[in-house]
């Protein structure tokens, strides 16, 4: 039985849990599936006479400005979006979990010094730093992008999984650990480090939705992910002139936003239930 | 090699608090100069109420803490003075098991991979079978079936996973196990159970155990000599029958008339302290145990002069008027 | 001599994840006297605190009292009451003392405020009476310095001091009856000594009825008048406390007599109950110890009732009706 897998079972139990577990599944399974059944989101197939028509059977979603279906873009849309957010927080949670475990675990000044950085770090608004990046490079490269919202996420991470590990370092499986001659990677890594999954997944999947928005809040001011990648944020900026004519080409990336951001707070929330079944 | 295989002198463990306060508070002076020692094959109990220092001694005399001060020697090796990987390598001679179950174990990982952690450590095995095998044995050892070592913890019940706990020091073959109030924790049957394992165990490997206990009629059943510990020192030391029939220091006939015994008919005297465990941060000075004294003699002296272990009928007894007896027990 | 509690066939029963319940308490029946001390003894996980739990209604959610349980108290059938009436049994008549004192009182308010909040809730006192009868209750359960202690916080205050102020606290509604759930097992055994003591003073002077919750049969020997011990969920041995100590007869009471460390006699090797306790969804039918119980017993697969083998001395064990034979 996988550690993880089995966290998710578990909050399958709950009914917000498995609300937003489905609810995630069915928009991943959508942004993945999406070319089998849609339209090519780049094609334009007829500017002059398809553009900015309303929600019809053909395009359930309408058309925007330049004739691409919506529904078919928002699909692509999910696909950038979830797949930013996810290897960003993948790379925030790791960078925080190693440097919180060893923090945590090695203690005294080697503690002191990290976590003086990451209240240093903590201090500094991350959007700040990120709009200052972004405007020094213009042409950012996508992988800098989720790069550099990695690079910038770790700091609560970080002191979540201090916290934890300086709970656990007391219990004594790990005197006992060190009392066979475990060295100091081993206790970390086999034996803290999985105790903080729980609340590192909890905490992973929160910044998910984090990261969405935040990648969604950057696009839309046209310094995120570039055109013509679509992305939701980059559609509502598109959307933004024809905003009272046709409002459907913003207002569904709008909602996918919003539904995305929602379901996987929710799947959080289940975890976090199953993982504190008194607390919930 | 003969002599004792563990002689601890003059032990003394401080904690000093961490951080902006420290200079503020006084140092809790869990452990005062304590002095010991254990032979092969033999139990040494250490007795005494929570907070007295016990866990404290045993934890520094494997290293788990580093000592304030004193020395101990373990086969003749200076234990507090041992580099990182001697030390490492002093580690397959003696072992800990912990009075906590639960805490004890590792929620993550399997029985079997916390049972053959000393193993890897210290390449005690050659293949992953052989690995296995010796797993396998062990848990046979402390009766438990071998088909349990890809079962996680969380399903054992308290006794088995003191059971456990147990494969996992002998894995790597020690000579002497530090058990830390092993059994307090268990109800009475599975207590019994444990302690007849530990015995058997005694037998046939010839280990020697430290034996951490707040219970003096638990450790009747196990120890050859009991330590009686008040307040970070050591009052009272003697063979345990002697100990236990002849009580010499107040605090030890106090902690023996405390034990319930499960007959109607034979209650003892019962000898109600008064008060509390005084403040290991700023113990009362001469006799520690004086505030909460009853000995008819007691005096001045008490309250100014350190008593120090001296011989008195059979034990060493760290009170000035031992000689006398504070109270008739009846037996 | 009327009872003053009594209760019949009571059973507490779990709804379980996968469908179906555990009765973790099944059948439960006892009486407790004015002035007297029932132990109630077993090994953890038979029921004991959810025993104690239901007589004041207290039974965690989703677990439930099952129909055709009662629990009387003098005429007062505790299993109907509703709101009010219930609370003015709960802390007032009833009193209850749990095992860890560490968690049972609110570390952010002082001893005082904890006491005379019960005295406010059960009487039409002036807060200086309120003051001085929380005083008196600390004096009473060998508190030194009651006045001082007052303004303390539990946690300046050590394991057995919480736990005598807990009794204090049990005491300030003046009950009939005290229910203590372990209320040593988490102190040492000098300060376990002391609140036995203090209980036992009380008891005397208060002529309250205690129920007295252990696992530790060292502790009921020379207190308790009457001894019910527990085992899955079932009472399996009722009997004063002479006689039981006298002549154990249910083969578990025997095996836990056999457990106990002691000070005196042979030190060889303990003899112990083999194996654990089982949890209530694996506790075997017919006789539930059969699957530990050294004897084997041909009708050990059907269940059976409390039998007599001596003088109000009951044992839920066939051999009692082979010894009558
Ligand atoms: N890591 C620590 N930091 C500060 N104080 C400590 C630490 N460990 C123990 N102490 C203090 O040292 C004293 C002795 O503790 P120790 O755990 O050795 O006692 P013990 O006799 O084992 O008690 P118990 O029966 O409760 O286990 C106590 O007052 C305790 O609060
Ligand atoms: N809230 C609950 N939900 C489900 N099962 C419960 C709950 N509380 C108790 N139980 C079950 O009921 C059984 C009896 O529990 P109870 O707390 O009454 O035991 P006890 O005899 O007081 O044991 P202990 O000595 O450990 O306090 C246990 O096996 C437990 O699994
Ligand atoms: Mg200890
Ligand atoms: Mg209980």
């Amino acid at each position: 039985m996988s550690e993880r897998q089995s966290y998710f079972r578990a909050a399958l139990g709950t009914p917000g849990g498995r609300a937003g577990m489905l609810a995630v599944g069915a928009i991943v399974l959508f942004g993945i599936a999406a070319p089998l059944f849609l339209p090519d989101p780049a094609a334009q197939p007829d500017i002059v006479g398809g553009a900015l028509q309303p929600p019809s059977a053909l395009a359930p979603f309408g058309t925007d400005d330049l004739s691409r279906d919506v529904l078919a873009r928002v699909a692509a849309g999910a696909r950038v979006s979830i797949a930013v957010a996810a290897i960003a927080v993948a790379l925030s949670a790791t960078l925080g979990t190693l440097i919180g475990i060893v923090a945590g675990y090695a203690g005294g000044a080697v503690d002191a010094l990290l976590m003086r950085v990451v209240d240093g770090a903590l201090a500094v608004p991350r959007l700040f730093i990120l709009l200052l990046l972004l405007a020094a490079w213009e042409r950012m490269p996508l992988a800098a992008l989720i790069l550099i919202i990695g690079i910038t996420g770790w700091f609560g991470t970080s002191r979540l999984v201090r916290a934890e590990v300086l709970r656990l370092r007391e219990a004594d499986f790990v005197r006992a650990a060190e009392a066979l001659g475990a060295r100091p990677g081993r206790v970390m890594f086999r034996h803290l480090l999985p105790n903080t999954f729980g609340p590192l997944l909890v905490a992973a999947t929160l910044a998910v939705g984090d990261v969405i928005l935040l990648e969604a809040g950057l696009s839309f001011l046209g310094l995120g992910v570039r055109p013509p990648t679509p992305s939701w944020g980059g559609m509502i900026y598109d959307g933004r002139a024809v905003l009272t004519t046709a409002p459907w080409v913003s207002i569904f990336p709008g909602l996918a936003i919003i539904a995305t951001v929602l379901s996987v707070n929710l799947l959080a929330g289940g975890l976090r239930a199953a993982l504190n079944p008194r607390e919930a | 090699m003969s002599g004792p295989l563990l002689v601890v002198r003059d032990l003394v463990k401080h904690y000093t608090s961490e951080g902006l306060f420290a200079a503020r508070t006084a140092p809790v002076r869990a452990v005062d100069g304590v002095s010991f020692e254990v032979g092969r094959g033999e139990t040494l109990a250490l007795v005494g109420e929570s907070g007295c220092g016990k866990s404290s001694v045993g934890r520094t005399i494997i290293r788990l803490q580093e000592p304030t001060s004193g020395e101990a020697l373990f086969e003749g090796q200076a234990i507090f003075r041992l580099e990182r990987e001697p030390l490492r390598a002093l580690r397959r001679r003696m072992q800990i098991i912990f009075q906590d179950p639960y805490s004890s174990l590792n929620p993550r990982m399997t029985v079997g991979d916390a049972v053959a952690e000393g193993i890897e450590i210290h390449r005690l095995a050659r293949t992953k079978a052989e690995r296995k095998e010796r797993v396998a044995a062990l848990l046979e050892e402390v009766g438990l079936d071998p088909s349990y070592a890809s079962r996680y913890p969380h399903e054992f019940s308290g006794g088995q996973r003191q059971r456990i706990g147990i494969a996992r020091a002998l894995a790597v073959e020690p000579a002497f196990i530090v058990c830390d109030e092993p059994v307090s924790a268990l109800d009475v049957s599975v207590q019994a159970q444990v302690i007849n394992l530990l015995r058997d165990l005694q037998e046939r490997r010839g280990l020697s155990y430290l034996f951490i206990a707040h219970d003096l009629a638990v450790v009747r059943q196990i120890a050859h000599r009991i330590a009686v510990m008040y307040l970070g020192h050591i009052i009272e030391t003697a063979p345990t029958e002697t100990l236990l029939s002849d009580p010499r220091h107040p605090y030890t006939q106090a902690l023996l008339s405390a034990v319930p015994e499960p007959d109607p008919t034979a209650q003892r005297a019962r000898i109600v302290l008064s008060g509390d465990l005084p403040s290991p941060s700023s113990p009362p000075p001469g006799c520690r145990f004086h505030t909460r004294c009853f000995h008819p003699l007691r005096s001045e002296r008490c309250r100014s002069e350190v008593p120090l272990l001296r011989p008195v009928h059979g034990s060493l007894a760290a009170c000035h008027y031992a000689e006398t007896p504070a109270s008739p027990l009846a037996h | 001599m009327t009872a003053l509690l009594e209760v019949q066939n009571l059973r507490v029963s779990f709804p379980e994840p996968g469908g179906g319940r555990i009765v973790p308490v099944d059948g439960v029946t006892f009486t407790l006297e004015r002035g007297r001390t029932l132990a109630l003894v077993g090994e953890s996980g038979c029921g004991k605190s959810l025993t104690s739990l239901a007589i004041l209604r207290l039974v965690p959610p989703p677990g439930r009292i099952d129909d055709g349980s009662t629990v009387r108290f003098g005429e007062t059938d505790l299993l109907a009451l509703q709101g009010e009436a219930l609370r003015r049994v709960r802390g007032r008549r009833i009193a209850m003392i749990f095992q860890d004192p560490m968690t049972s009182l609110n570390p952010v308010f002082t001893v005082e405020s904890q006491i005379t909040e019960v005295v406010h809730a059960h009487f039409e006192v002036p807060k200086r009476e309120a003051r001085d009868r929380a005083a008196a209750l600390l004096q009473e359960v060998g508190i030194p310095d009651p006045l001082a202690r007052l303004k303390s916080y539990p946690h300046q205050l050590s394991g057995g001091m919480r736990q005598r102020v807990m009794i204090a606290i049990a005491l300030a509604g003046q009950p009939e009856i005290l229910i203590a759930d372990e209320p040593t097992t988490a102190l040492d055994v000098t300060v376990q000594a002391q609140i036995l003591e203090v209980l036992d003073g009380l008891r005397e002077s208060h002529g309250m009825a205690v129920l007295l919750i252990t696992h530790d049969l060292g502790i009921v020997a020379g207190r308790a008048d009457r001894v019910a011990v527990m085992y899955a969920g079932q009472i399996v041995e009722s009997a004063p406390t002479g006689a039981l100590f006298a002549n154990p007869s249910h083969p578990y009471t025997q095996g836990l007599f056999g457990s106990i460390p002691r000070l005196t006699g042979a030190t060889g090797r303990l003899s112990p109950i083999p194996g654990n306790v089982p949890p209530p969804s694996a506790w075997p039918s017919g006789c539930r110890f059969r699957t530990r119980c050294p004897i084997v017993h041909p009708r050990s697969a059907e269940a059976p009732p409390l039998l007599p083998v001596g003088p109000d001395h009951l044992i839920r064990c066939w051999l009692a009706e082979d010894g009558a034979r």
